[in-house]
């Protein structure tokens, strides 16, 4: 089962599929282009990055815009990699069928 | 979770990943009326330079100034109808018009060609306007091709066409005009009519 091993269950959801995969081809994305391109909600959206965050798959940094707190969201090193690992066992995994 | 599931994650991954980072709801129409603003102009300038000067252009004289207003008339009508063209497009398509990917779209095409632009006006300054068509077309075609890597692929070909009628212009300067009306009039509607069947007609 060594098609299986590479399937990383912190990705195991679309949101955290999306959150990946918009970072992975952006610098960085705020709180609200996430939220608007994957249609969550503010508590669902939140949830999800604390988890790629706590795995140390996304950095998150917090600054001011004028006077609105501005949160940004970029990938780090090891979630690339681990993304890329993701996504290529899902397609070895459908080209097996 | 089956395999159709996967199959369905990595569709919304490369959407997700194309939505975000390409702004995809430039006009069609907005090509091909800009296409036909430059014609137009074109031939309110042959005809100022032609009427008027018999054949030669002057510097600093009245002609000039009247020509100069008309190219400075093409952009602004090109920019407005595009501007208002693409704004419609995108609230059809639920899009945003200033995100982030239209932000990095309009200023990585506006980098080459204001630098072009103010290139070309210090080159008028010092008398020198033999390459102005040449450097417009070059300088759009740049333009073009380094915004391209933000919106749909199509916009490359188009950038590339104008930098090689670009070079030619600058190789053949007495066809200048005539390449000049081909790189902006006829390019852009033929782009334009491509870019609306290939992505406005279909939805």
């Amino acid at each position: 089962m060594s098609i299986i091993t590479n399937i990383n269950k912190a990705f195991d959801h679309r949101i955290r599929l999306g959150i990946m995969s918009i970072l992975m081809v952006n610098e960085y994305a705020d709180f609200k282009m996430l939220k608007e391109l994957l249609g969550a909600t503010d508590g669902n959206l939140a949830s999800h990055t604390k988890a790629l965050e706590k795995a140390e798959y996304i950095k998150v940094e917090k600054q001011f815009i004028g006077r609105k707190p501005n949160t940004r969201y970029s990938t780090t090193k090891l979630g690339e990699i681990e993304f890329k690992k993701h996504i290529n066992a899902l397609e070895k995994l459908i080209n097996k069928q | 979770m089956e395999s159709k599931d996967y199959l369905k994650d990595i569709s919304e991954i490369k959407d997700l990943m194309n939505k975000s980072s390409r702004f995809i709801s430039l006009s069609g129409i907005s090509g091909i009326l800009a296409g036909i603003y430059a014609l137009i102009g074109a031939a309110i300038a042959y005809w100022l330079v032609t009427e008027y000067s018999s054949g030669i252009l002057i510097l600093n004289g009245k002609i000039f100034r009247l020509v100069m207003l008309d190219l400075f008339l093409i952009a602004l009508f090109s920019v407005v109808t595009g501007i208002i063209l693409t704004t419609r497009k995108a609230k059809k398509n639920g899009a945003n018009i200033w995100d982030t990917s239209s932000r990095r779209l309009v200023i990585n095409f506006l980098i080459p060609l204001v630098a072009g632009g103010i290139y070309i006006l210090v080159i008028l300054n010092q008398q020198k306007y033999g390459q102005t068509g040449a450097l417009m077309l070059l300088f759009y075609g740049l333009a073009l091709v380094n915004a391209s890597k933000y919106s749909i692929g199509d916009i490359r070909y188009l950038g590339f066409i104008q930098i090689i009628l670009g070079l030619i212009c600058a190789w053949l300067p007495g066809y200048g005009f005539w390449l000049w009306v081909f790189g902006f009039g006829f390019m852009h509607i033929i782009y334009g009519t491509w870019m609306h069947f290939k992505y406005d007609v279909k939805k």
